[in-house]
């Protein structure tokens, strides 16, 4: 393997949230190296911050936003990701019985249809900023698909590990991109486990390992785009699915930005998280309201978010309540459901984390967490064409007739 | 009798750059504390003042989480392996 030529674009330093240390030279990092605990980017204090006007005469892509991602100097890679559409839904709005309500559809993300080519593009160009030889993962299949093209775009190595289960569309279109594909027996948790070692013997990038803390600054500019494209200002509520956890925090820390940086007013939404029951151990800590994450053995056909040890598990309860929103968790029934209704209601085939949402959505408009003053954003993170698994049963109620007129005439009497 | 332990590399820099290390005990938790008096600077890396492990921390004995297989009494036998793992996830 040959490393990529020193890249115009250099990463901010990362400071760990546990301990407060800070290590100054950019490196690829999983964890602290005095305390094991988690790292976060830190920017520059004195950094000079666009206003409305310059971010809407940038192209429309995620690097709009560039002053509050990871890195110094211009994008190299994926500077085309990003900008997904945020389209209103007033079926969804009756159904909930909430004001109005928008779809944020990065299950048409212009990478592969899910909103791992925001991750995946801060951490393809930190693998460029650090000169890595490859780039690698642990997946539950979305992440796989965005890690797998953007090497094939850029022409760098990948390997990829998933659990051997995984949804056929998810391993294909993996695959497709020619990586290093390999599937591992085992929950994404045991995935997960083994690239955690896997980052202390191979210099390789691993997006969700020792690129996290750039890798996760990219799940920001969900929050971005969803203010921009509501004119400047937010929702009063988002529901977005958790798997490893990380999503909610980075929507929280995003909307917190805007605010701080004066380009949107009033309050911080309140955001909740969903998962399904069979893999729930964000929302049961929510729902306890203190004490240890408890993991969880996945259950559940929602593969996507079928992490039973999430490592954000803790900030993401925590920044639910202190947003004022919650969780709820659905069953694979409703979550299918989920698919259908929206579908239905909007033209939008999300994948099975986007019916959990869905479906969540509904149960906590039920419980009236959601109230008819809401303006709420449902976050669809994946598209429905890689779970389509999930739904082949509903083909047996499809007619399969004789291309006959009497025969469309008896179904249509 | 000697169980393998596996460090990740962070916590190297308090055992002399070794990463691979034995220590004896019946539980993970004698274990535990066997390797931590060998090496006192790794017990606070691991566990907060009551002794729990800290929320990023999984150790796993065989593959498997501890939190799965009775914590820190899960019992221990000749060639057993302890891994210590960063917590760290995404999909």
């Amino acid at each position: 393997m040959t490393a990529l030529a020193p890249s115009a674009i250099t990463a901010h330093p990362l400071a760990c949230l546990n301990c407060g240390k800070t290590h100054d030279a950019p490196r690829p990092a999983a964890v602290c190296e005095s305390c094991l605990g988690p790292l976060d980017v830190v920017y520059p204090a004195d950094r000079v911050l666009p206003d409305r006007e310059t971010i809407s005469a940038r192209p429309h892509a995620l690097w709009r936003y560039r002053e509050w991602l990871p890195f110094v100097g211009e994008p190299v890679a994926a500077t085309d990701i990003g900008w997904t559409p945020l389209r209103e839904a007033p079926r969804v709005a009756s159904a909930l019985g909430v004001r109005r309500v928008w779809l944020k559809i990065d299950a048409l993300s212009s990478g592969t249809l899910s909103f791992k080519d925001r991750v995946v593009a801060t951490a393809i160009n930190a693998v460029h900023a650090f000169g890595l030889d490859a780039i690698a993962c642990a997946s539950t299949g979305n992440l796989a698909n965005a890690v797998a093209a953007a090497a094939a775009r850029e022409g760098i190595p990948a390997w990829i590990f998933v659990p051997e289960d995984l949804e056929v569309a998810k391993l294909v279109g993996t695959l497709v991109y020619n990586p290093r594909l390999v599937r591992v027996r085992g929950t994404y948790d045991d995935v997960n486990r083994l690239c955690a070692q896997l980052a202390d013997e191979y210099a390789w990038g691993i997006a969700n390992v020792n690129l996290r803390a750039y890798y996760g600054e990219g799940s920001k500019t969900m929050a971005f785009e969803i203010a921009e494209q509501l004119g400047w200002r937010l929702p009063t509520a988002v529901v977005a699915p958790m798997a490893g956890g990380s999503l909610v925090t980075k929507l929280r820390k995003g909307f917190g930005e805007f605010l701080s940086a004066g380009l949107v007013q009033g309050s911080s939404p309140r955001v909740y998280g969903a998962q399904a029951s069979g893999c729930a151990p964000i929302v049961r800590l929510v729902e306890r309201g203190e004490g240890p994450l408890i993991p969880e053995r996945p259950d559940t056909i929602a593969r996507s978010l079928a992490i039973g040890n999430p490592a954000d598990g803790l900030a993401a309860a925590r920044i639910l309540r202190e947003s004022g929103g919650g969780a709820a968790h659905v069953s694979d029934d409703e979550l299918r459901d989920g698919i259908r209704e929206l579908a239905a209601l909007t033209g939008v085939f999300g994948e099975t984390a986007a019916g959990v949402t869905y479906a969540a959505a509904k149960a906590l408009a039920a419980r009236g967490a959601l109230s008819p003053d809401d303006e709420v954003v449902l976050c669809i993170t994946g598209n429905g064409l890689k779970t389509a698994e999930s739904l082949v049963h509903d083909l047996k109620n499809v007619p399969i007739i004789a291309p006959r007129l009497r025969e469309v005439a008896a179904l249509v009497s | 009798m000697p169980i393998q332990i596996s460090l990740p590399s962070a916590l190297a820099t308090q055992t002399n750059g070794q990463r691979k290390l034995q220590a004896d005990g019946a539980t993970v938790g004698e274990v535990l504390d066997h390797l931590v008096a060998q090496y006192p600077s790794v017990g606070p890396r691991l566990r907060d003042e009551q002794g729990a492990l800290y929320p990023f921390v999984t150790v796993y004995l065989n593959d498997e989480d501890i939190r799965f297989a009775g914590g820190f009494a899960a019992p221990v036998a000749d060639r057993d392996e302890l891994v210590i793992v960063p917590a760290v996830a995404g999909g």
